[in-house]
């Protein structure tokens, strides 16, 4: 007997990714849907199974670090894909590396001539109060004038249907090796339904990323040496740190492995002896890269790493300083910089703000807090927010005066419908919140991963998705509708 | 290969000989123990002498007695030099380089020292004990050959091998000077009867009775073996023998020229040493295990200087003062937009 009964799914509340209404699925959610209702309930279950146990042989952990204790826990994971048809990805594409190009002419305008203050695009106090403005890094040019070489920009849908950028991920995103590792457990789990090569590929990512961090090489010609700076294993992301580095051959480092002479070269410590480095894709945040430039107290970064960029000896991914875009407050603005810089009109709307720097903005947010969410300019991981129709009495008050305080640091937005998608529970498909990063590499071409990361609030209702609080996710598939061009996909493979 | 890798792989190694050793020096004075009549003064101090931990145990203890002994080199996690401290740097040591070895061989340092930790408390007993130590030398020569079996000959097998037989070599010493001045009385008219026995028990504890058997064929004797202990090229756990592989295993390796030298000078003592001299003087015999050790304490500088540490002028710090700082700021850095 089998177990998901698609008349039953309760969609009606909200856009749901899979399925139009209740018992019709999307076009190209159709053979999904079709074989996961033909499954009986323990056919269901033992693909549950074989995907627990393909995480736990597979070693897909993340670690959770809470009152001083450090846990590896298995990545949780649904295995019901969520669905983007192809035609719909190449215009989110468009949008992304729109929004990365504009990004990056920004950040470079900044630590230049600032022109878009000069201009009157930016709001000069905006900048002034940016906590990740680096001033140790004006007058910097990095190789093809590139700041945010990873971008890892959240999307999410509203209740019409309409893709929305909720926030762009500049400094050190994470989360791309859990998409490549979702779409091996999907293969081992549901083989049959990737036969038809309507599900497009998603494993070139690493390659690109090595080809882009190898083209910011400061010796090219040469076989250059790229490696992976991590904080080390306490860090919540070390496995991604090690799995990229495996995956693209290279070193993972740490801060007390490399060393930069006099010469302004970046060496690392092998038991040859010294080995000059080229490219750093670093993993360890800005305040922590450099005690000479940045915290003289730390411990996991490289003394000297600055003057070496500096001087042009060693390429950083991502530059530092490229973190001040990756501001809640800037992230308003981001529409009006894609027109200032490409003059294009945005192709992805960003979600409406509202500015607690801006009188008119604040009084409206201090009156509708239990309406919208408000968000510090620069925290991450979901930290520090108030979802107002879920807060209490005393958390609205305590945001209120946060606000006022400093108001530079909040913006607010709507509360979301966000789209749901089929998802497993207590064996049953239910209707999960979701949203999506796709990761932007931006080198001498930009690249968008094929979809991205889905993340799930697995508990029902919750729109909270990050992996930090709970959330899990599952594998993202931009599915080719058109019979012709998936036909042209598989001959071409 | 990156320099803190190896010193991580090399360490990992020694932690994991130790460990091995630890159990193999409580087991060989535990059956001392209960062979020699009450009468003898033979005690457990000297045991804390020889791991060279005197300090460490009169900051927490009084008594020298078999319990405080035993709990203090099975199961302080205060005393670095206990089994339980030991197998726990050998899985820190391995954790930041996992992705250089199989899976298998991290998985079993974790699960021999999480069966460790379950069960180091109540091993101190009298009664589970010879189980317990049995137990952790099994599990320690398992990893031991799931290295050997399954990691390909480059440099990460290299460093851990250089690391394992410069522990086995410091720690065979170690369990010879059991039979040296330390320990025994120093009037040999009360020590004759016993003192094949003695000798018997050591070969033992290092697995080699057989094999003395089989190649020496005769009685137990204390000149033979100690020859055997010390200068036998065949026998895995001789310090001839864990030198010569030593010295192999640095030929694999670019710039050995001062390590491999300091090796063949800490050699050549031990294949030069007059054994009879040796055999017949307890307080000769625990001299020159003194010097032994000095020279392998050179060896492993000279590797640390070559390889582990190639530029003097910036400070290093101790690998727990490194751990206990990062662990809270990688927390604080960790800003990874997640």
């Amino acid at each position: 007997m089998s177990q998901v009964n698609w008349n039953n799914y309760a969609c009606r509340d909200y856009y749901d990714e899979l399925m139009a209404a209740p018992g019709q699925p999307r076009e190209s959610a159709g053979e999904l849907c079709n074989m996961l209702a033909r499954f009986s309930a323990d056919e269901l279950a033992e693909r549950k199974t074989a995907a627990e146990i393909a995480i736990r042989t597979m070693g897909i952990t993340f670690t959770v670090y809470s009152e001083g204790a450090m846990i590896d826990r298995a990545w949780p994971f649904d295995i019901v894909p969520r669905i983007i048809p192809a035609s719909e990805w190449r215009k989110t594409e468009a949008g992304l590396k729109q929004r990365v190009q504009a990004l990056n002419l920004f950040i470079d305008d900044l630590y230049h001539d600032q022109k878009v203050i000069k201009d009157k695009v930016l709001p000069a106090e905006v900048l002034a109060q940016s906590v990740n403005f680096r001033p140790q890094c004006v007058g910097i040019n990095p190789p093809h004038g590139v700041w945010a070489h990873v971008c890892g920009s959240d999307l999410v849908r509203d209740g019409d249907g309409t893709l929305y950028v909720l926030e762009d991920n500049l400094r050190i995103p994470s989360g791309v090796s859990y998409m490549l590792e979702n779409r091996n457990v999907t293969k081992r789990v549901l083989p049959e339904l990737f036969a038809s090569g309507k599900i497009l590929p998603v494993d070139d990512y690493v390659a690109q990323l090595y080809d882009m961090l190898a083209a910011m090489s400061p010796r090219p010609g040469d076989d250059p040496q790229v490696v992976v700076l991590t904080p080390g294993i306490y860090n919540s992301a070390y496995f991604e740190h090690a799995y990229l580095a495996q995956q693209m051959g290279v070193e993972l480092v740490q801060g007390s492995d490399l060393l930069v002479d006099d010469d302004d070269v970046v060496y690392m410590r092998t038991v040859e002896g010294l080995r000059r480095v080229d490219v750093i894709y670093r993993r360890v945040d800005d305040e922590f890269l450099d005690p000479e430039a940045f915290n003289p107290e730390s411990m996991l970064g490289v003394a000297g790493l600055m003057r070496a960029w500096r001087a042009g000896k060693v390429a950083l991914a991502n530059a530092p300083g490229a973190g001040v875009a990756d501001d809640k407050v800037v992230y308003a603005f981001v529409p009006a910089l894609i027109r200032y810089y490409l003059d294009q009109e945005p192709l992805i709307p960003n979600v409406p703000s509202y500015l607690c720097m801006f009188e008119d903005d604040r009084r409206y947010v201090l009156d509708h807090l239990d309406e919208l969410v408000v968000k510090p300019a620069n925290e991450s991981g979901g930290y520090g927010m108030l979802i107002g129709p879920r807060s209490t009495k005393e958390t609205r008050e305590e945001f209120a005066r946060l606000i006022t305080a400093n108001p530079r640091n909040y913006m607010a937005q709507p509360t979301l419908a966000l789209s749901t998608t089929p998802t497993l529970a207590n064996g049953l498909a239910q209707p999960r919140h979701v949203d999506l990063r796709p990761f932007i590499l931006s080198g001498p071409e930009i690249h968008v991963t094929t979809g991205g990361l889905t993340r799930v609030a697995l508990i029902e209702g919750s729109l909270v998705v990050n992996s930090s609080q709970g959330g899990g996710s599952k594998d993202t598939w931009i599915v080719e509708t058109d019979d012709k061009a998936a036909a042209a996909a598989v001959k071409g493979a | 290969m990156l320099s803190r890798v190896a010193e991580n792989l090399y360490w990992m190694a020694r932690y994991i000989e130790r460990a091995e050793d630890t159990a193999r020096l409580l087991s060989v004075n535990s059956h001392l123990m209960l062979d020699l009549p009450g009468r003898l003064p033979l005690g457990w101090a000297p045991l804390i002498e020889m791991t060279g931990s005197l300090e460490a145990f009169t900051a927490r203890h009084t008594d020298f007695d078999e319990r405080n002994v035993v709990h203090f080199l099975c199961a302080d996690t205060d005393n670095d030099i206990s089994i339980i401290s030991a197998l726990a740097s050998a899985r820190e040591n391995l954790r930041t380089t996992r992705d250089v070895v199989p899976r298998e061989i991290w998985e079993e340092v974790n699960q021999l020292y999480l069966s460790v930790a379950d069960h180091a408390e109540n091993g101190v007993s009298p009664r589970r004990r010879d189980s317990f130590l049995k137990s952790v030398i099994r599990g320690c020569q398992t990893l031991t050959g799931l290295i050997e079996g399954t990691l390909s000959h480059g440099p990460a097998r290299t460093f851990i091998e250089l690391g394992r037989q410069l522990e086995r070599a410091d720690m065979t010493t170690r369990i010879v000077d059991v039979r040296s001045a330390s320990l025994l009385p120093q009037n040999p008219e009360e020590l004759l009867p016993f003192e094949n026995l003695q000798w018997m028990s050591v070969l033992k504890s290092l697995t080699a009775y057989q094999m003395y058997r089989q190649q020496v064929r005769l009685r137990v004797r204390g000149p033979d073996v100690l020859r055997f202990l010390l200068q036998d090229p065949n026998l895995p756990r001789s310090i001839a023998c864990s030198l010569e592989t030593l010295g192999h295993e640095l030929s694999l390796l670019p710039r050995q020229d001062r390590p491999a030298a300091t090796v063949s000078l800490v050699r050549a003592d031990v294949v030069d040493a007059d054994i009879q001299a040796l055999a017949h003087s307890p307080s000769k015999l625990h001299l020159f295990i003194d010097e032994l050790q000095i020279g392998f304490a050179a060896i492993h500088d000279t590797l640390s200087a070559t390889y582990f540490v190639n530029d003097d002028s910036v400070p290093r710090v101790t690998q727990t003062q490194t751990q206990s700082q990062s662990q809270s700021q990688s927390h604080a850095g960790d800003n990874d937009n997640d």
